[in-house]
């Protein structure tokens, strides 16, 4: 151990934080003793565990360290702060094979349930919130991390707010998946979709999330540029919206505080109008906002062009958080929500085409000038085409919830293609695409190991994602064509089963899509831990430059 | 000043950025969810839907426990197929105790929502182990496992009290009696049955799993099975009074 010079103390947030974490662990251990269930002990031992873990972490961080906090600048640049982009950027890509993994196995039981193998841990209703929750906020929200984290820092040309903060972020984060995955497979959930997780579970997230915001917010402060770039606006949209969601869907009461089963507050109808509030805006703001900030960021600078309209951009914005949060209700068609909310929900879903596609315009004609890379660099092609299938899904979903076209698309797989056009070929190419631009940047490479690497996994991808949505496509309104089918003497054609029986050769399509998209992101995983192992050092500019925006 | 000029104050200004984002985000919120509170024809008011009885509401948890919501709705659309297939659409009264709502997205399986009393106890006791002994095409994944896992009576009343503080209405008497009509429910031969059946209209008391001894979760699951959609008589309902 080095020896601690004199004018070196341990800084407010190094000392509180550990006391907070010992504190912690002294009270997850009590909890762990007196839990009511075996998952409650389970996860308070795990709490406990990570809290000793953190108190280590910190205290040895300090002794390791310098007397000195990082510099903010280093010869007139700012000292970028890059440890928790590529801790994100790894697990982001961890979860996002463990997450398309899953979503392969549950894709393969629907076509042969024998996979569920009577256990409990592994049946697909046990799997399936880990697979949503995995590829979700797991993988996404890893990618939206890293990615925030660098681009708030590139666009402000300031160094990360805070020196342990962005750490229990990142750190915290992650931990909430764990006990929220690990909670799934021990059947610790609430039921509701997209917010499994226990109220434990939520209270954490509540708390790394207010610090998330914070960190960004602080960063933004401390900007040496007047103005906050439009990917901060979304960010920040992205991060404040979330909160609210979250605190809006989740209010429950524990059974008791040793126990992992709680009820929430809202029920029945107004349950199920907060829960497709929150989960269609976990679309919105999750998966649509906070990749739109990647879009802003990651196709200019990739194709090295100027955002096409900075007009746009502004409209873009306030258009889509203003309309997206009305479009919950076409979840809810038909349904016993009375009819005017349900007409409110399909007139906003209809109006957000614009935006949207506002948006995409915004995003594919930034390549004005630069068409030709898409010949060349299959970072970009994976970027655009992600913007593309961002304006299908966009049109589809207006589509979709119009009440008359609802009326056969709902319940059915159709809604699995909609959703899977959208997460796989825009918020997944689009974090692939980020994460192939990020990886090279963070770790100060001069670029990716391998192009053609990139190009394989671009057209495995895309060969995956078609016969996905294809399949769903084909199954969705063929069962909801089975479903209102009638003889001539007016009975109905078909019961229940011989519609599930037609699905079984779309299923197996669906899980071969799936298998190809797992596929793909093992070479990218492969080709990114090559970049990072024995990619070439980028030479530092002597001068200072100027962000690109 | 232009419009894009006045703009650059959020541009500039994080805080009256973040205030802006705030208010343009709550306005969609606040129109549709608070109305949903006070407007009273939002839940008919209908004869017959009372709280979950002890056993099914052990069986309900169970049903979310284990993801059922995924595969099978809880939500009769008013559309001729969906009535003539599974019964009645279902009113939102029905389920105004359900904390959190079952409604599901998506129909893999067949809609739950009626199923009460459509089949007999043994099917689906079979059917819940291994669901392709009845329906060979199947895809419902098999749950043999709920017949071995015995249910702690004396938890429940926690789970009921729980419900009560967020406005599920049961009473002093169902509270205090929680663990024994949870025992009660599954036994026909217990001598408690009678003063059950007086705290819960309609509920039905049988032995559920076929097996004697302390409930199962195939018990509690089936009774819970057996009950959805039969608390509202429809033969007398009047749909003229609850038009909206």
């Amino acid at each position: 151990m080095s020896q601690p010079s004199i004018s070196k103390s341990m800084t407010f947030g190094e000392s509180g934080l550990a006391v907070v974490f010992a504190v912690t662990a002294f009270l997850c251990v009590i909890a762990s003793a007196k839990a009511l269930d075996a998952p409650f002990a389970f996860h308070a031992a795990l709490s406990a565990a990570a809290s000793l873990a953190a108190v280590f972490f910190i205290v040895n961080r300090y002794f390791e360290r310098p007397a000195a906090l990082p510099a903010q600048e280093i010869n007139g640049r700012p000292n970028y702060s890059m440890g928790p982009i590529k801790f994100s950027a790894f697990m982001a890509m961890f979860w996002g094979i463990a997450g398309f993994l899953v979503g392969l196995i549950i894709a393969s039981q629907l076509a042969w349930p024998a996979l569920n193998f009577d256990l409990p841990w592994i049946s697909f209703g046990r799997l399936r919130p880990l697979h949503t929750s995995a590829v979700i906020f797991a993988f996404g929200g890893n990618v939206l991390i890293a990615t925030s984290f660098y681009v708030v820092q590139k666009s402000c040309r300031a160094r990360l707010a805070g020196d342990l903060a962005p750490w229990f972020v990142v750190l915290g984060y992650n931990f909430f998946i764990l006990i929220a995955g690990t909670g799934y497979l021990l059947g610790v959930t609430q039921s509701k979709e997209y917010a499994e997780p226990e109220w434990y579970a939520d209270l954490w997230l509540t708390i790394v999330w207010v610090v998330y915001l914070l960190v960004f917010l602080a960063t933004i402060f401390k900007r040496k540029e007047p103005h906050i770039f439009v990917a901060n606006w979304f960010y920040l949209a992205f991060i404040v919206t979330i909160a609210v969601l979250h605190l809006g869907n989740n209010p429950a009461l524990p059974v008791s505080v040793f126990g992992s089963k709680s009820y929430v507050a809202w029920g029945g109808i107004q349950d199920a109008m907060f829960q497709w509030w929150y989960g269609h805006n976990a679309v919105g703001f999750f998966l649509t906002a906070g990749f739109l900030a990647i879009m802003y960021y990651f196709i200019p600078k990739r194709a090295e062009r100027p955002i096409y309209s900075y007009r746009l951009s502004i409209i873009h914005f306030w258009a889509l958080i203003f309309l997206y949060i009305w479009a919950g209700p076409h979840h809810l068609h038909y349904t016993a929500l009375p009819d005017w909310t349900q007409t409110l929900g399909m007139t906003f879903s209809i109006m957000l085409w614009m935006p949207s596609w506002g948006g995409m315009i915004n995003g594919l004609m930034t390549l004005s000038g630069a068409w030709d890379k898409l010949r060349t660099d299959p970072v970009l092609r994976m970027l655009v085409v992600s913007v593309a299938f961002y304006g299908m899904s966009t049109f589809e979903g207006p589509m979709m919830s119009i009440k008359v076209v609802n009326s056969l698309s709902h319940y059915t797989d159709w809604t699995i293609g909609h959703v899977h056009s959208g997460a796989l070929g825009w918020v997944g190419f689009v974090s692939f695409g980020a994460l192939y631009c990020l990886v090279p940047w963070a770790w100060n490479r001069k670029g990716l190991y391998s192009l053609k690497l990139v190009n394989w996994h671009f057209w495995v991808a895309t060969l995956g994602i078609v016969l996905y949505i294809s399949a769903m496509w084909v199954s969705g309104i063929l069962q909801g064509l089975m479903w209102r089918a009638y003889t001539s003497l007016g009975f109905l054609e078909y019961s229940f089963i011989e519609t599930v029986e037609a699905m079984h050769p779309f299923y197996i399509i669906r899980a071969a899509g799936g298998g190809l998209f797992l596929i793909g992101s093992l070479i990218m995983a492969y080709n990114l831990w090559m970049t990072v192992r024995v990619g070439e050092q980028e030479v530092q500019m002597p001068v200072a430059l100027q962000p690109a925006e | 000043m232009s419009f894009w000029t006045r703009h650059q104050i959020f541009e500039k200004n994080s805080i009256i950025l973040i205030v802006g984002i705030l208010l343009v985000v709550a306005v969609g919120g606040l129109v549709e969810i608070t109305p949903l509170f006070y407007l009273k024809s939002t839940i008919e008011k209908v004869d017959g839907v009372r709280p979950y009885t002890p056993l099914e509401l052990a069986g309900r948890n169970v049903y979310v426990r284990e993801g059922c919501y995924l595969c099978h709705s809880q939500m009769v659309r008013p559309l001729r197929d969906e009535v003539e297939r599974y019964g009645h659409f279902s009113l939102a009264a029905e389920s105004m105790y359900d904390h959190p709502f079952q409604w599901g997205s998506k129909r893999t399986g067949p809609d739950l929502a009626r199923v009460g009393a459509k089949y007999s106890d043994e099917w689906h006791v079979t059917h819940l182990a291994n669901p392709r002994a009845i329906v060979p095409q199947s895809v419902m994944p098999g749950y043999p496992f709920l017949s071995k896992a015995e249910i702690d009576p004396d938890a429940i009343a926690g789970d009921m009290r729980t419900l009560r503080t967020v406005g599920v209405p049961y009473s002093d008497e169902q509270l205090a009696n929680a663990a024994a009509d949870l025992k009660a429910q599954a036994d026909p031969d217990n001598a408690g049955t009678d003063a059950f059946t007086k705290r819960y209209a309609k509920a039905v008391v049988r032995n559920f799993d076929g097996k004697t001894g302390t409930p199962t979760e195939m018990d509690a699951l089936v009774a819970y099975l057996q009950m959805l959609g039969t608390l509202v008589d429809f033969k007398i309902y009047n749909e003229k009074a609850n038009l909206r």
